[in-house]
């Protein structure tokens, strides 16, 4: 410790503590990670460096990413992953994946050979920078250990503004492990990156939105996860409230809009609600904020508000005219446009349109039945009962994530998190792991399949370690169930490659990892063991939901299929075979 | 001066240049970026995930030595380019990118033409390297390079003229272009 003490007053730094320095005064508090040799360097300033991040050991690189993923997703602050080279940062390449898809905020630190070894095929050397040049917002292949307080400093403000996004920072062992003699703060040098321009928003581009939605009849908000990532929630209401206009949100817009609101119309798209794909259908305008109209809600992009009118704001220009072309586009981040434009409005006559959707709301509620077996829906929708719709929320990919959407309602930003984008299995768990790190005082519950969580359980060790309360439930149902009712619907039935025989027993699985089991059975078992679950808090519990094997989830919207051709039950008929891709 | 105007014989222009159908307008992006390595590849992903082919590329310093001038050549749907113009503009390295198709700009091509000809025919092919404003810069017994340059159709008309000879080797630099007057490239 005396050394520690003369080496830090005399300031000579090497590279990793000076990484870890304008870490930490860049914001980072959390790195998830797994050590190896070429960032022994790096976990070792972990040490010597006298920063207060908290580094979490993980039990694999793709936890590490889907946490700090989480992280992000639960507080709107980025995290960093730390690992090691080769196999290290090839493992956390589905995570970076996951988070580029969705937008969020990540720095990825890649231990990496040293630099006279680069593209010899040396031990645990890969051309990391090159295998994720297509799912980072930007990299870095660090080549002179003074660099190193300039490219923290511009990764992370790459990360966070604009459009956010991952960015990997690749740190050869001799850039880590040699001096870095230049000052910790250092001017950023980005002549091709000027987001802030983007945030002037265009007055006229903005009396122009004002007056369209003056002639408006029947508008509907479509609020996606631009309008989260841009805290666009109170200006969001403020328009919706204002000119009386429902509120229809993407899956990533889940929350910035209470759903338990009036003018709330839930999530569209390919299971969302009948009302919210109706309300789109009828619409004369669709007023977009932050969404990238992704093909799971505009189903076949030139029947998509065709009789509509159509507004998009969106912080990234190249959004515009990529899957629909709007009448007005807005480039900006949706909080100031929106408050600009909210100078603007006048109320609107919405009543008779209210009074219609009013009416397919309550024609084609969302339901299931009780009876006939243990159903996800109950147990989903006891939970938001007993939760009061105030937990956070992870999922996976599949029916289990579609039926948590639908019943979960999220009241408000950031408490639903869900790989959107990506659809990656094996995300629900670690991102509740992140969640929970960054939200201590929160019920953080991971809504998982059996499918997707045995994907990622191995983080039960990482959960068990911090002692973190998060729920784990495992909505059981010894299939992969979206691909099974696909199956049934359009392939006849004919079941390939979805059933899961040789489930292991999850409580014991639990337990055997030092986590509290739970066992749902019975639809007369729910409300208890869920009210025991949510009162545990010594660290994680898992409930293992033994729910019905076959059941499908509707609404949907065939893949590629138009809006209007929305099926609200299991048809009599064969389908054909959708044309859009799953 | 449009194509048409430059091509002076019935002789098929070289092959390599049907790659895409010819009813899509050859599109010219030009993209000054950062100066540093990995820029290449990422410009290139952002056409190669679309199913884009360069069709012709050439990448030096700018004025400025930080930056590097990427002119690329590219065929295809006019949405498509559109998206690719949009995702390149997106990317960290890149500065600006323009796309440049209509005639407001001087577009110009370099070639070196390697032609088997020995005396016999050497009078005649030096004949119509003239008339292609070719320099000579290489001649041996039974071979020559020519040097020409100009818009992309002179280059395609002077190489199908070459072909009678037998063209030994063919080289192109891919095509420049500049904006006229004040407006940038």
């Amino acid at each position: 410790m005396k050394n520690l003490e003369v080496f830090m007053i005399a300031e000579a730094r090497d590279g990793a503590q000076t990484l870890l320095k304008c870490l930490e005064a860049g914001g980072i508090e959390v790195i998830f990670g797994y050590s190896g040799g070429a960032a022994l360097p790096i976990f070792d300033a972990l040490e010597t460096a006298g920063t207060n991040i908290k580094f979490v050991l993980t039990r694999h690189e793709q936890g590490a990413a889907h946490m700090a993923d989480g992280y992000a997703r639960a507080t709107g602050k980025p995290a960093c992953v730390l690992v090691t080279s080769g196999p290290g940062a090839g493992n956390t390449i589905t995570g970076i994946m996951t988070a580029h898809m969705d937008s969020v905020p990540m720095i990825i630190i890649s231990g990496q050979q040293v630099t006279w070894m680069l593209g010899k095929d040396a031990f645990q050397e890969a051309d990391i920078f090159g295998i994720t040049m297509p799912i980072v917002k930007h990299s870095y292949l660090v080549k002179d250990s003074n660099d190193i307080p300039r490219v923290t400093k511009e990764a992370i403000h790459i990360a966070t503004t604009g459009r956010q996004g991952p960015v990997l920072i690749d740190m050869p062992k001799n850039i880590s492990q040699g001096p870095c003699n230049a000052p910790l703060e250092a001017e950023i040098d980005l002549p091709g990156y000027t987001p802030e321009t983007a945030k002037d928003v265009d007055a006229s581009v903005i009396s122009s939105a004002a007056e369209l939605l003056a002639q408006s009849e029947r508008p509907v908000i479509l609020a996606g996860h631009g309008a989260m990532l841009a805290h666009a929630g109170p200006e969001l209401k403020e328009l919706a409230e204002t000119c009386k206009i429902p509120v229809v949100s993407t899956l990533l817009g889940k929350g910035i809009f209470p759903e338990n609101h009036d003018l709330s119309l839930g999530m569209l798209g390919m299971h969302g609600t009948a009302y919210a794909n109706k309300a789109i259908v009828e619409a004369d305008l669709i007023f977009n904020v932050g969404s990238r109209f992704d093909d799971r809600i505009i189903g076949q992009p030139d029947k998509f508000g065709r009789n509509a009118r159509i507004i998009h704001i969106d912080i990234d220009p190249a959004e515009f005219n990529k899957m629909i072309r709007p009448d007005l586009c807005i480039v900006g981040d949706a909080k100031v446009a929106l408050a600009q434009l909210n100078r603007e409005i006048k109320p609107l006559e919405t009543e008779d349109w209210l009074k219609t959707l009013d009416t397919y709301k309550k024609r084609y509620p969302l339901s299931y039945k009780k009876q006939g077996g243990l159903k996800m829906q109950h147990v989903l929708d006891v939970l938001d009962r007993l939760t009061e719709s105030r937990a956070v929320v992870t999922t996976d990919v599949g029916q289990h994530q579609m039926w948590a959407a639908q019943f979960c309602k999220s009241l408000a930003p950031w408490d639903w998190i869900s790989s959107g984008g990506a659809g990656t299995m094996g995300f629900g768990f670690p991102a509740a792991i992140g969640a929970q790190l960054g939200r201590p005082d929160d019920i953080v519950v991971a809504v998982v399949g059996d499918g997707g969580f045995q994907m990622t359980l191995f983080e039960l060790s990482t959960a068990v370690l911090q002692k973190l309360p998060v729920k784990i439930l495992v909505l059981n149902n010894h299939f992969l169930g979206m691909v099974r009712q696909w199956q049934e619907l359009f392939f006849d039935n004919r079941k390939s490659g979805v059933d899961l025989e040789g489930n292991p027993d999850f409580v014991k699985l639990a337990e055997a990892y030092g986590a509290k089991g739970f066992q749902i059975k019975r639809p007369a078992d729910i409300e208890r063991v869920l009210t025991q679950a949510l009162e545990y808090n010594e660290g994680p519990c898992l409930i293992n939901c033994e729910v019905v094997k076959e059941d499908n989830v509707f609404p949907m919207i065939p893949a590629g299929a138009a809006l209007e051709d929305m099926i609200v039950e299991k048809p009599r008929h064969k389908m054909e075979k959708p044309i859009g891709s799953t | 001066m449009s194509d048409q105007d430059i091509i002076t014989t019935d002789i098929e222009p070289a092959t390599m240049l049907e790659l895409t159908p010819p009813e899509q307008p050859l599109h010219t992006l030009s993209v000054l970026v950062n100066n540093k390595p990995g820029v290449l590849a990422r410009v290139a992903q952002v056409f190669s995930r679309r199913g884009y082919n360069i069709e012709s590329l050439v990448v030096s310093p700018a004025s400025d030595g930080n930056f590097s001038r990427m002119t690329i050549g590219a065929r295809g749907e006019e949405d498509g380019l559109e998206q690719i113009k949009a995702q390149c503009q997106k990317l960290i390295d890149v500065i600006s990118c323009y796309d440049h198709t209509d005639h407001n700009t001087v577009s110009k091509e370099l070639a070196l033409v390697k032609v088997n000809c020995g005396p016999d025919q050497r009078g005649e092919a030096l004949q119509i390297g003239e008339h292609f404003g070719c320099k000579t810069v290489d001649l041996t017994p039974d071979s020559m390079i020519l040097m020409v340059t100009g818009d992309s159709g002179k280059l395609d008309a002077m190489i199908g003229m070459m072909q009678k000879f037998g063209i030994i080797e063919l080289v192109r630099t891919g095509k420049v272009v500049m904006a006229r007057g004040m407006d940038l490239t």
